[in-house]
């Protein structure tokens, strides 16, 4: 850190980023390299993954170990629930979102993915593009990650071949144009040795591009929300009752896209009634604008009925308004998805009953092959269904806005999250 | 388009705030679990401006070990008084004295998993049907897998195994008759975001934190304060020492770091450098490779 320069320290921007590859690909010794040489790990923690390494008759440190946390993943020596990482660089704070890369955890990689603006897939270089590297790439694409880095790991088990990365490169590429992925880039890697992760390596000089995190640096992640259509999901109503603000009615929520200003003509959904921004507050200051994912109170010019649910859009820019919605889904329970089943659907601060109506087909998220036949779901199959609200839903497309576009359906039997949605 | 840029600390203060509210929103009874320390000052300022220009809407809830520093309970009262907020307080020493627990004996003794007990009952005792934390999943590794939203049986334990797919920014707190949540605002902070925020926001926190001379002894490699409830074995000797905490809990675990740190720059200074993570002076995490994933099971905070 610049000792004197607080300011900057001060100004970091924040990327998430999640991380997939099997369970050999070596990604958590890559996670662990990208941990130890940017100084994200403690002497203490290394001292005790040393201890753990040599109890465990290994040679060499193995920074896997730092990664994983519970018990049972110790003794079983894999992943098996989302964790989350932290380190930081002058210019950027990290949140990883470590997933595990086997077929049963497919929710776990898709509950990492979305809240991810980049994805890491890992491809070994020996084994080039597999199964899981299409199955990752897709899921990245289904739950749109807007930037995508695959690193070519274990170079150096492949004399850091130049031909082997072009090889892999242009084969990924080719099974890439099927996916909407928009930014995808490439970086030959040896997690284990450390090779273009964080440091240079010496080792591939016909190699010109960036190292990993060089890229996870810089990578432009201001244009990935969305600052057109604006949007505000109630949250909660703030009514302090007391003398100084005595009738205060404020509709508090975190922004899910655009731009609100002060004076702008704004439109509540359900009701439809229309009013004008009086303040947009925050904390014994108001504010002129509020941009995307800022969490602000908003007072109206006029006293409209406006609850815990409802959303506030500008005008002339409405979304979406219907009971019927189709989903690409995920299901997430051992309990199969029941065919005309009612479920409770939340999206945003919105909630409402809803019932499956149709399977419209499956994907073997290995193949990309969709079956229109077979209509029984259970955990961990992705596919489009069509459903039906009680009352009428307000929404964008998922590809259009991340947050006003998801949905998760909850079993009403058992209260469990069963089922995540991205609409179409 | 113009360049909307939002910082990371103001990335992690909306994500909070959004939490909070969401808490507020599903639950009927919540609490927010107040120990004095950095993070739970930090996730208390968030509440207050989550709600402003309305009051907190709920208590906070201090599980007092009875070995507590008396700054700390100092700047909680100055606190509750300055907000007009609540905090109700449970001790460890009344459950020692009602016979829900025993008191650990010997040198090492500490009360720090006895207050998994008292809390347990004061959850039960208010009927809180949430308790909000400000535990951080960059502590501990068996944190790194909690959820912000954790679900807890009616026992108040947690099953790792068994967690809830949390996905984007949509929170699931429907339970049954019983059962609770505990849940954890400021998760994907750091300590040194919550140490940059607290220099942002100019928020007072104890003077613990900051350079003063203190009695203390060393005990494997840490320096603990003394107080009269600390047994000294023979060889460990009383001396004055120029010492801050870096995080504050009970007496008997917190471990103190030698340092000349007076601002909260110089603080920020002295992390940005250190090599040891704020945990490494924990006493009650030293016991076992997976101590801390053992207490959260059991309903630890």
């Amino acid at each position: 850190m610049d000792d004197n320069n607080f300011d900057a320290y001060l100004n970091m921007e924040l990327l998430r980023f999640t991380t997939a590859g099997s369970v050999d690909d070596g990604k958590s010794t890559l996670i662990g390299r990208l941990l130890y040489d940017s100084k994200a790990i403690f002497e203490d923690q290394m001292e005790a993954i040393e201890r753990a390494s040599l109890g465990r008759g290994e040679e060499r440190v193995n920074l896997a170990l730092l990664t994983d946390g519970l018990r049972a993943e110790r003794e079983q020596g894999i992943t098996i629930d989302v964790a989350y990482r932290y380190f930081a660089t002058p210019r950027r704070k990290f949140i990883i979102a470590d997933t595990p890369g086997h077929i049963q955890y497919t929710r776990n990689m898709v509950t990492g993915a979305s809240t991810a603006n980049l994805a890491v897939i890992l491809i070994d270089a020996r084994h080039g593009v597999v199964e899981q590297t299409i199955r990752h790439s897709f899921l990245a694409s289904l739950l749109q990650i807007p930037h995508v880095i695959i690193c070519i790991n274990k170079m150096d088990l492949v004399d850091y071949s130049e031909e082997k990365f072009a090889e892999i490169t242009s084969r990924f590429l080719e099974f890439a144009a099927k996916f909407d992925i928009k930014d995808i880039r490439f970086v030959p890697i040896s997690a284990l040795n450390g090779d273009n992760v964080v440091k240079r390596s010496t080792n591939m000089d016909w190699y010109d591009g960036p190292t990993l995190l060089w890229l996870l640096d810089t990578i432009y992640i201001s244009s990935d929300q969305n600052h057109i259509d604006a949007r505000l999901p109630v949250q909660f109503i703030i009514r302090p009752q007391n003398d100084e603000f005595h009738d205060y009615r404020g509709y508090a929520g975190r922004i899910a896209g655009g731009i609100f200003r002060k004076g702008d003509k704004v439109k509540v959904l359900p009701s439809g009634f229309v009013s004008t921004i009086k303040s947009i507050d925050t904390f014994e200051k108001s504010l002129e604008l509020a941009t995307s994912s800022q969490s602000v109170t908003i007072t109206l010019e006029d006293d409209v009925d406006v609850s815990r649910g409802d959303m506030i859009v500008k005008e002339n820019n409405v979304p979406t308004v219907s009971q019927d919605v189709d989903l690409m889904f995920c299901w997430f329970n051992p309990k199969p998805l029941q065919l005309k089943g009612r479920y409770v659907l939340r999206h945003t601060s919105n909630e409402v009953k809803c019932v499956i109506n149709d399977v419209i087909y499956k994907v073997d998220i290995n193949t990309m092959e969709r079956n229109t036949t077979d209509k029984n779901v259970t955990l961990n199959e992705i596919g489009r269904m069509s459903i039906r609200t009680q009352k009428p839903v307000f929404f964008d497309s998922y590809r259009k806005n991340r947050i006003t576009g998801s949905v998760i359906l909850v079993d009403e039997a058992t209260n469990e999250t069963v089922c995540a949605g991205m609409i179409v | 388009m113009k360049n909307y840029k939002i910082t990371h600390l103001r990335e992690l203060e909306n994500e909070s705030i959004y939490v909070i509210r969401e808490v507020v929103a599903q639950f009927e009874k919540p609490t927010m679990l107040f120990s004095g320390g950095k993070d739970s000052i930090v996730m208390f300022y968030l509440a207050r401006k989550a709600f402003w220009p309305a009051k907190v809407p709920f208590p906070l809830l201090h599980v007092d070990t009875g070995h507590n520093f008396q700054e700390t309970l100092d700047y909680r009262d100055n606190l509750m008084k300055e907000t007009g907020s609540t905090c109700i307080a449970r001790s460890v020493q009344d459950s020692i004295d009602k016979g829900r627990v025993v008191e650990e004996k010997g040198i090492n003794a500490s009360r720090n998993k006895l207050q998994t007990v008292t809390l347990l009952d004061a959850l039960e005792e208010f009927k809180f049907d949430c308790a909000m934390g400000g535990g951080r999943r960059d502590e501990e590794k068996a944190r790194a897998k909690e959820r912000f939203f954790s679900h807890r049986d009616e026992f108040g334990q947690w099953d790792p195994k068994n967690q809830r797919p949390e996905l984007w920014n949509i929170f699931n707190g429907k339970k049954r008759m019983g059962e609770h949540f505990r849940v954890f605002p400021i998760s994907n902070w750091t300590e040194m975001d919550v140490w940059q925020y607290i220099l942002l926001e100019n928020i007072p926190i104890p003077n613990l934190y900051f350079n003063h001379k203190r009695e203390v002894f060393k005990r494997d490699g840490m320096i603990l304060a003394t107080a009269p409830f600390m047994e000294l074995k023979p060889e460990e000797k009383p001396e004055m020492m120029d010492v801050r905490c870096r995080t504050i809990g009970d007496i008997s675990c917190t471990g103190l770091t030698l340092s000349k740190a007076t601002t909260l720059e110089e603080i920020i200074r002295e992390i940005a450098a250190t090599r040891v993570t704020e945990r490494g002076g924990r006493y009650d995490d030293k016991r076992s490779e997976t101590a801390m994933e053992d207490r959260k099971k059991e309903g630890y905070f």
